[in-house]
């Protein structure tokens, strides 16, 4: 069942690679669920529980974690007061579409909350490769404004250049920096935008590694520092600094399984406090990082 | 004599009203323009002075002395002016929402609380008055005063209150009057434990209690407890937990059916306050524990000034502080750290927090507080208690907290706040002046090798003792507060606030 399950999730990383991985998560989530014999509500909880820890397994990204537990808080948040098991799966499964039809929206929504603080002539710098900013930077160009981007290449994987291959598509003017040119370039940017790999409880953000370095910088120079992000990546934890963050969530998920010793491997993801972020964008809107934790409580508890 | 009362008070009501309605229209032209004069009203006519001294500190931040006294004697006189206390719409403290017209959702119009009016001498008498009524004696306040805290009470530990309560008291109940002994000699001290020690004094009176003739046990009980509770302010100023305890238990008291029998309702009443000691003490203190072992990991080197909520154990079995309990705990789930304990006079009592450390065998360091920024670049994280979390998201905690809190955001360690769901209070606070607590000065007179320095002090005319009891920390310092609801940051204050109100 472990191998079906993983094998579904691979392919829907395939078929759509402009979906978020949290989004595919939650489709095959959903795809478990209904395919699921469970006799029991706790059961079906637990096997959705494990189900999610297999798709860390796979891909230890923050945001399926987080994408996992909301979909199970968000299906079990209706009365399961029915006698009958089927049909409580069935309103079970219904919310799970909502769910997947809400968040299948969220991009073009934060793309629309954000264009507009893109003015005309604007420098933007932004960080390694974020499909939230591609869309927010392609709704931009298609609102005629006429802006260029800086992307930091983003070592090891280099997807900074990936980034740009597709901000190039745009018709937009795009300079590809090293990791270490961010302070040099920041005197002639306007604004940094970046995506969020998670939102913490403090406000904070998960990113690809260098985002922290960007975020001092930008507030060294005092220009604004806006985080995209969707709404299912908010995530119940508070690191207090870089080592506060677990490790299951610092590497990639094939180094956690096959390196013993983690210390000598490379970090792929650094967290931002929120001090450094000015504002947050997200579906359920513009938010500053002391808002995240008002929304995170509503959205949990 | 009741109706007559009844009458006086109802007139009063009406009267208040009227002059609610007059100053809410002056405060909404206040902004129109802060220079023109509103129609003229003699009470809202107080309202401009200190509207123009609200511009003043809007401007500089950095509040001077002079202005925060300019301000309080501009309140004083606004109270002067207008009949009744008729305070400035607003909390104490003077941020630049003072002059924001009061909101329509809330007609109750907040007054100065009368503890931090001492220097006014009709809000003295005034209380003086209420205290008669109640036939509680009237604490003095002992020795010179600090100008910048002469709006604060200052007591003397060797003159307690009782030694002005006749025998027999029929007033007050005897468990009250131990209780209040107990604060004012400092022998119940620290927030939990004063909490606590209440509650049960409370459960002994409901205990004790018989509904009178003619009356209801709701509407008399509560009528009851308000001399207690005059008496135990006086002993030593209520804090914001016990403030809770009280609504709490008014609130339960007041919801009591009238067809319901007196015993049935005392047990009802016993078990409310049983539950609620133990919810929101016993069991909140293992749940925060069980959050902060997860940010304690091996090799951590914690800072810890334990002047914060340290109690004597009472008859329950709460042991030691807050913090005290999370290190124990995390201790024995076998985590390697190492604790540093931090000491401030004239209480000392991290030496009792050192010895309950050492004996289950933490290796502990025990510092002063003046090598605070000594040993941090040695330290981790730092765990503090708090007395209480306001609603503008500052911690009000012992005296020395701020400090260790900006020398720690200085180095870059985390600071971690643990504070109780019940000790989250409505009030704002930006400052430690406004509202605070003075304890008896005598207590820094120290006598080394034979000599006591001090011991004259009040024959100096120009030397004055101040012994602050607490201190206000903003929420820039502290990175992470944990409470039974989970770890949240201290800005979100306010939202468990809100989320309380709409339970309840």
């Amino acid at each position: 069942a472990e191998k079906q399950l993983v094998e579904y999730f691979r392919a829907q990383m395939r078929t759509d690679p402009d979906m978020a991985s949290a989004v595919a998560a939650i489709r095959t989530l959903l795809e478990f669920l209904k395919r699921d014999k469970g006799e029991t509500i706790l059961g079906l909880r637990e096997s959705l529980t494990w189900a999610t820890d297999c798709l860390t397994g796979v891909d230890s990204s923050v945001a399926v974690s987080s994408g996992g537990e909301l979909f199970l808080r968000f299906i079990s948040l209706t009365s399961l007061e029915h006698e009958d098991l089927s049909r409580c799966k069935k309103v079970m499964e219904e919310r799970g579409e909502l769910f997947l039809e809400k968040i299948s929206m969220s991009r073009t929504k934060v793309a629309k909350l954000c264009h507009t603080f893109i003015k005309d002539g604007a420098k933007i710098l932004t960080h390694s490769y974020s499909r939230v900013v591609l869309r927010v930077l392609e709704k931009a160009a298609a609102e005629k404004k006429r802006f260029s981007v800086y992307v930091t290449e983003s070592q090891p994987d280099s997807a900074g250049r990936q980034m740009a291959d597709a901000v190039r598509n745009l018709k937009v003017p795009v300079i590809v920096v090293l990791d270490a040119a961010v302070g040099y370039v920041l005197e002639k940017v306007d604004l940094v935008i970046v995506g969020a790999e998670g939102v913490v409880e403090s406000g904070g953000i998960i990113n690809k590694i260098g985002t922290y370095q960007t975020a001092v910088c930008s507030k060294a120079h005092n220009k604004p520092f806006y985080v995209v992000a969707e709404s299912f990546k908010f995530v119940r934890l508070y690191p207090l600094n870089q080592q506060d963050v677990p490790d299951r969530f610092k590497y990639k998920a094939d180094t956690l399984r096959n390196k013993a010793n983690l210390s000598e491997e490379h970090p792929m993801i650094d967290y931002t406090p929120p001090s450094l972020i000015t504002l947050l964008f997200t579906d359920l809107g513009v938010l500053t990082p002391s808002a995240v934790s008002d929304e995170l409580i509503k959205l949990y508890l | 004599k009741e109706e007559k009362q009844r009458l006086r008070k109802e007139k009063k009501q009406q009267k208040k009203n009227k002059e609610k309605n007059d100053e809410k229209t002056s405060h909404e032209e206040q902004p129109a323009g802060s220079a023109s004069q509103p129609p003229a009203q003699p009470s809202p006519k107080a309202v401009p002075v200190p509207a123009s001294e609200a511009p003043a500190p809007a401007d500089k931040p950095a509040k001077s002395k002079a202005d925060l006294k300019a301000e309080r004697r501009a309140r004083q006189e606004a109270e002067r002016a207008s009949k009744g206390k008729k305070g400035d719409v607003g909390q104490p403290a003077p941020t630049g929402k003072l002059k924001a017209p009061p909101s329509e959702l809330q007609p109750v119009v907040k007054r100065l609380p009368e503890h931090v009016q001492v220097d006014n001498p009709e809000v003295v008498k005034k209380l003086a008055k209420k205290l008669e009524r109640q036939q509680i004696p009237l604490r003095s306040d002992y020795g010179y005063k600090v100008s910048l805290f002469s709006h604060l009470h200052q007591y003397s530990r060797k003159a307690p209150l009782t030694q002005q309560l006749g025998i027999p008291s029929t007033v007050i109940h005897p468990a009250i009057v131990r209780l209040g002994l107990q604060y004012s000699q400092g022998i119940v001290a620290g927030s939990n434990a004063r909490s606590v020690a209440l509650l049960h004094a409370f459960q002994q009176v409901i205990r004790d209690y018989t509904t009178p003739p003619n009356e209801e046990l709701s509407r008399d009980l509560v009528n009851k407890l308000k001399p207690y509770i005059s008496f135990l302010n006086q002993c030593r100023p209520l804090s914001a937990s016990m403030g809770n305890a009280i609504k709490y238990i008014k609130k339960e008291i007041s919801n009591i059916p009238s067809q319901c029998k007196e015993e049935e309702a005392k047990i009802k009443l016993l078990n409310c306050i049983e539950r609620y000691i133990n919810e929101k003490i016993v069991l909140a203190a293992k749940a925060i524990a069980k959050y902060s072992i997860e940010k304690i990991s091996d090799g951590d080197v914690i800072l810890f000034p334990p002047n914060c909520s340290f109690n004597v154990t009472i008859s329950t079995s709460i042991s030691s502080s807050l913090v005290n309990h999370i290190l124990c705990e995390a201790f024995e789930k076998k985590r390697k750290f190492r604790v540093i304990v931090v000491d401030s006079r004239p209480r000392l009592e991290g030496r009792e927090a050192l010895r309950r450390l050492v004996q289950k065998g933490i290796s502990c360091t025990y510092v002063l507080i003046s090598a605070v920024s000594y040993i941090l670049p040695e330290v981790s994280k730092v765990f503090l208690g708090a007395h209480a979390l306001l609603a503008n998201g500052y911690v009000m905690s012992r005296v020395g907290t701020s400090q260790i809190a900006l020398v720690a955001k200085a180095f870059n360690v985390p600071v971690l706040v643990c504070c109780e769901t019940y000790k989250f209070c409505e009030r704002v606070q930006t400052d430690s002046f406004v509202s605070n607590e003075l304890d008896d000065p005598d207590d820094l007179i120290v006598t080394r090798k034979g000599k006591t320095q001090l011991e004259h002090w009040q024959k100096v005319p120009s030397l004055g003792l101040l012994n602050l009891v607490y201190d206000v920390t903003p929420p820039d310092f502290v990175d992470l507060v944990i409470t039974d609801l989970g770890m949240i940051p201290c800005t979100s204050v306010p939202v468990v606030l809100r989320v309380k109100n709409v339970d309840q």
